[in-house]
């Protein structure tokens, strides 16, 4: 019973697939092209639905926590907030103030710490890289992130330093980096490539099977 | 664009896909007549042996494989964290503690939760699948990033294999994960998170190594037959490149 339902997702999935590109690729066929506007619409559908059973899944994860006592505060509070912004935003509404006042007082605030903290974690990531692979590579990273920094960020009361911030950096930003950004995009592309034909002959099967 | 133009363009990826499609066929029918040796990268050599720590000590492996959904170019990525969970946490089903799989989307949770209990399946040990080891542990990128750290430092976790679409919030999970002294191997498809990732991570897998650690982590027989059409699209590009700038140069293109 398994094995049949095993194959009938795979065969769904890869039929999905392939009708999905003969829209793509047979522009004058209505009927491809038909199926494939219906079955996109049905995946971005299915996708908001994902959302709400992601927060489903963060509500059982909590709950679940709660029964250990050592690492019960945070669940607690988290699912106070999460049923408490759900509660507000389904009763006021997703636009109305008293959301905006929680995301701005709230989520953004607490994002922007973690932003922060983030530029104070690269800064000792940055040291600690000499430590690890202490190599060409790793000092020609460190040497170009600060040209980047001197041509980027202003001096207090000296302004944008000349030379770093219209000279230097122009030219690393815009020829070996945008050279090495568009030389790994490539890579990007060929490797999505790849991975989406695997999925599409059933080879990877992350849905109920292989 | 012109109408020729288009065609050309629409022509010219159905043929890349007829192509890369009767190439990886080919080259995963003819894998013992033609084998196609892997190049070494050490960050494959050190997490194989971490997996066997892992097992060892009775430890857990924790993955990660972002934020990217489904239906985005940019969900390749999550698809090889999935192919890379399949395999790793198959592998790892003997240990004391399962397998922890991190996501900042319901539907890749949904799809983590379906490939840890395939993986279970395969090991012939479905009873150690427990739904909530397949999680979301936040929606957006920081508060992801902020929910995966506490599992990454209470969760008895040894190897963090963080593969998937991650923004800069990559380098958060990164430091706390290098902080706990656990393995840990990096990868995203994005190119900022990339940079940061050469500094914070300690095994970061930078530009389309991403892509090639199913055939690493032996997925199958295709994951290698298509990492070998990659590299051989990837030579036809340069030549290509090549051919057009020197054509240009003269004068012809």
């Amino acid at each position: 019973m398994r094995t049949l339902s095993t194959i009938l997702l795979a065969v769904i999935a890869i039929a999905s697939g392939v009708v999905v590109l003969l829209g793509y690729f047979l522009p004058g066929v209505p009927l491809f092209v038909n199926l494939r506007v219906a079955f996109l619409n049905w995946a971005m559908i299915l996708a908001a639905v994902a959302v709400f059973v992601g927060i489903a899944n963060l509500f059982s994860v909590h709950t679940q926590k709660l029964r250990n006592r050592n690492e019960a505060a945070y669940s607690v509070i988290l699912l106070i907030f999460l049923v408490g912004a759900f509660a507000l935003g389904l009763f006021l509404g997703p636009t109305s103030p008293g959301m905006d006042f929680v995301f701005l007082s709230v989520q953004i605030p607490v994002e922007t710490s973690l932003m922060a903290l983030l530029a104070v974690s690269l800064l000792y990531a940055t040291i600690r890289l000499l430590r690890w692979r202490a190599n060409f590579m790793s000092i020609t990273f460190i040497i170009t992130a600060l040209i980047i920094f001197l041509g980027t960020a202003p001096l207090p009361f000296l302004g944008p330093i000349p030379f770093f911030s219209d000279w230097l950096r122009p030219i690393i930003a815009q020829v070996p980096a945008a050279a090495g950004a568009r030389g790994i995009l490539l890579g990007v592309a060929l490797g999505t490539l790849m991975t989406g034909l695997r999925i599409l002959f059933g080879a990877d099967r992350p849905y109920g099977g292989k | 664009m012109s109408i020729t133009n288009s065609y050309l363009i629409l022509y010219g990826g159905l043929a890349l896909l007829i192509i890369s499609t009767l190439l990886i066929f080919t080259f995963a029918l003819l894998r013992k007549e033609f084998p196609y040796a892997l190049r070494e990268i050490p960050t494959f050599a050190r997490l194989r042996r971490a997996i066997g720590l892992a097992i060892e000590d009775g430890s857990r492996v924790h993955f990660s494989i972002g934020r990217g959904g489904l239906i985005m170019p940019w969900s390749a990525a999550g698809f090889v964290g999935l192919a890379t969970v399949r395999r790793v946490a198959e592998l790892t089903s003997v240990s004391d503690r399962p397998s922890v799989v991190t996501s900042g989307d319901g539907a890749l949770a949904a799809l983590s939760q379906d490939t840890l209990k395939a993986s279970y399946t395969a090991a012939v040990a479905p009873e150690r699948y427990d739904a909530l080891t397949g999680r979301v542990t936040g929606l957006t990128p920081f508060s992801y990033a902020a929910g995966a750290i506490p599992v990454m430092r209470d969760e008895n976790v040894s190897t963090n294999v963080l593969v998937g679409n991650f923004g800069i919030e990559i380098a958060l999970m990164a430091d706390a994960a290098e902080r706990q002294e656990n393995f840990t191997v990096v990868a995203s498809d994005n190119i900022p998170a990339q940079a940061v990732l050469y500094a914070a991570g300690s095994n970061p897998l930078i530009g389309e190594e991403l892509y090639a650690v199913g055939a690493y982590v032996q997925a199958g027989a295709v994951h290698t037959a298509s990492l070998r059409v990659q590299d051989i699209l990837r030579w036809v590009l340069i030549i290509a490149m090549v051919v057009g700038a020197l054509l240009r140069l003269v004068g012809i293109l």
